[in-house]
């Protein structure tokens, strides 16, 4: 069983101001889950930026070169017609599949990276810190083996107290939940 | 996104002083409610038309194309008319979706996911059209490069014609099937996490299996918001593209009426027309159906009105120029095509022009009326604003976008160039039963969307509350109005806006 505190806040504005003040403080934060993307919150925890879109770009760039060297190989190399001697490899008439498919397999690579990186599966074991995170309530989480005194533990939660956290809870997980500094970019 | 600071003139896009907790509620409700009568009795009429059209389209596989009123003149009518239109339609859940997004427009948040599910199904309506009209649905792979054995003995491979736009529009549409429906989906995911906890039982596991698991971390939002900036980045130009393409199919011909260098740019400003007016059919009767009055105001109404406004007039102004080119191109096949049959009306244009009247001149003139001539009514603010209006102007313009891609395709091609082939084509019951059954199949999987998916996009419109919610605004317009700022003595929000809430 791991254990983690829950700090529960009712807005984007109090979640933010107190992760960035916990955090200059030096407190150990596990992560944050919120409803809607709340905009710098990724930056306050010391999120590092993602990777996907150089993933988009690479998978768009095996996307042009599949379409262009495909066309080319059939209509230059392997079976050469001529139309009105117009050339075989004929490039303008190239580029709507090129482009396509360059979008194509950009965008697929992309979404597929995108589920992997955050371990997406329709038989996920979903162990959510809080029913609300995902409606109205903003959370703030510390792993609670960070926080192995009860002294500290009373310390952080009266630390929550002052920063604007309308409740606090511990939940137990079967499952280890990576934080932000574990995750991959 | 951050609470900005938003112009006093601007309406709310989210009205009724909602909260977090209501938006969850208010768009959760009718997923979780039992369905209604009126949802039973509407799934059943679409499902009847859904029949119908699988009925016809087993019976002109069974017996071959020749069960439609085509003939060796006319080889292309109602098919790729509707395919051209249900393409259209979906144009228009990309642009909302893509550009807007890039645009950072706001009033996207409340229509996009609903017109983005529009998107999916039409493409599905249209895909079917082509592959039907194969004739031989079951060779359609052939349409794919690969290396096979067609050439002749072993390995030798026939392969298609790279430089044919209709080989380009098998790329174009299947991509943007593909990139629409991830895209879409991606965007579903927290919100399916929403419906999930809240609830429980076997609906919390289908829930989750649908969420991917999906628990909104900081990391994962980060990776949402890249996703989704790059997905639309890539998707503006690919809607651009892909009713180029289409546009290609004729464009590239040397038919006369087809062989314009216009058609991409037209083509394009008539799929985002048409695709409103079918977002605003739809739209209109779902936010009193569900009870999204606060989510899809009358400032999201009027802002598609006037997307409607302005593509509306490209299209008239397209209309203009084609007419005035075939003129001035000094071609006289082309001359004929618009002279003699299109414009030409029994009334006034054929006697003026002192030529009988075309054979669908009708069709013509219904095109012209519906899409250049009444969507101006929408220059006033009072007709944008109104729903009745809008919903009249919204079928009209159904119509009208229909109409155009019957007056492109078959008054072109009905009278070519030896006199001795020229012909009427009427469509028979078959090629009827096919169109009413895509309406049918539309219609089904948008209300089953309706039922069991989140129609507006939950998480995104918390995102704009505090910026767009109507009490924050009139709070900033007292707090504007106490710092000594300017009194617009509106609440917050613009005169019509102030004037509709009274009455």
């Amino acid at each position: 069983m791991h254990r983690y505190l829950v700090g529960l806040f009712d807005d984007e504005e109090p979640l933010l101001a107190a992760v960035r003040s916990l955090k200059k403080e030096g407190v150990k934060i596990h992560d944050a889950v919120t409803p809607f993307p709340v905009h710098g919150l990724e930056h306050a925890l010391g999120c590092k930026e993602t990777k996907l879109h150089t993933v988009g770009f690479l998978f768009g760039a095996f996307g042009t070169t599949l379409a262009l060297s495909v066309m080319t190989l059939a209509s230059v190399v392997d079976w050469p017609n001529n139309f009105g001697g117009k050339p075989a490899f004929a490039l303008p008439s190239f580029i709507p599949i090129t482009f396509e498919l360059t979008v194509l397999c950009a965008s697929i690579g992309m979404v597929v990276t995108f589920y992997l990186r955050n371990g997406f599966s329709v038989f996920a074991d979903t162990e959510v810190y809080d029913e609300r995170l995902t409606s109205d309530r903003f959370g703030v989480i510390f792993n609670l083996a960070d926080f192995e005194s009860e002294s500290d533990q009373e310390m952080l939660v009266s630390k929550l107290r002052a920063l604007g956290v309308v409740e606090t809870k511990i939940r137990e997980t079967r499952n280890y939940k990576p934080n932000y500094d574990e995750q991959a970019s | 996104m951050s609470a900005g600071y938003t112009s006093p003139v601007r309406d709310p896009l989210i009205t009724g002083s909602k909260t977090y907790t209501d938006i969850s509620n208010d768009i959760c409700g009718p997923v979780e409610s039992a369905p209604t009568p009126m949802f039973i009795i509407g799934f059943l009429i679409s499902a009847t038309f859904a029949v119908i059209g699988v009925l016809s389209i087993a019976w002109t596989i069974w017996k071959g194309i020749g069960t439609w009123g085509l003939n060796k003149t006319i080889g292309w009518a109602w098919d790729i008319t509707n395919f051209v239109w249900w393409v259209g339609i979906g144009h228009a859940g990309t642009l909302i979706s893509a550009i807007l997004l890039i645009f950072r427009q706001k009033w996207r948040t409340g229509v996009n996911r609903a017109a983005e599910a529009m998107t999916i199904f039409a493409v599905i309506c249209a895909g079917l059209f082509p592959l039907i009209h194969m004739g031989r649905l079951w060779n359609g792979f052939f349409i794919f490069p690969y290396p096979n054995s067609r050439g002749g003995e072993g390995l030798n491979s026939l392969w298609p014609n790279f430089n044919s736009p209709l080989l380009w529009d098998v790329f174009a549409i299947s991509t943007y099937f593909t990139v629409s429906l991830l895209f879409w989906y991606s965007g579903l995911l927290p919100d399916f996490a929403t419906i999930r906890d809240r609830a429980t039982g076997i609906r919390r596991k289908i829930y989750n299996a649908l969420s991917f698991g999906w628990t909104g971390t900081a990391k994962q939002w980060q990776r949402f918001e890249s996703l989704a900036l790059i997905l639309a980045g890539l998707c503006t130009p690919l809607v651009l593209s892909v009713h180029s393409i289409v546009s290609f199919d004729f464009a590239t011909s040397v038919i006369p009426g087809w062989h314009t260098t216009i058609f991409p740019p037209y083509f394009v400003a008539g799929a985002i027309f048409s695709g409103f007016a079918m977002v605003l059919t739809l739209m209109l009767i779902a936010r009193v159906v569900m009870g999204l009055k606060d989510y899809i105001t009358i400032a999201h109404i009027e802002s598609m009105n006037k997307v409607i406004l302005m593509t509306g007039s490209i299209v008239g102004v397209a209309y203009l120029t084609e007419l005035f080119m075939a003129f001035y191109s000094g071609n006289v096949y082309e001359q004929f095509v618009f002279q003699n049959n299109r414009i030409a009306d029994p009334v006034i244009f054929g006697p003026l022009m002192g030529v009988e009247p075309a054979p669908y001149w009708w069709a013509y003139w219904a095109m012209m009326t519906c899409n250049v001539i009444s969507p101006q009514i929408f220059w006033f603010k009072k007709m944008r604003r109104n729903i009745a209006v809008t919903f009249i102007m919204s079928i009209f313009i159904n119509i009208g976008m229909w109409f155009e891609r019957f007056v492109i395709i078959v008054t072109s091609v009905h009278r070519d160039f030896i006199p001795s082939s020229w012909s009427y084509y009427s469509p028979t019951w078959v090629e009827v039963g096919i169109y009413v059954g895509t309406m049918g199949i539309f219609m089904t999987l948008f209300l089953l969307f309706c039922k069991f998916f989140p129609v507006v996009a939950i998480a995104e419109v918390k995102s704009i509350l505090k910026s767009m919610g109507d009490q924050y605004l009139a709070k900033q317009a007292e707090e504007d109005k106490a710092e000594g700022g300017i009194d617009y003595g509106l609440g917050g929000a613009s005169p019509a806006y102030r004037k509709d809430k009274e009455n």
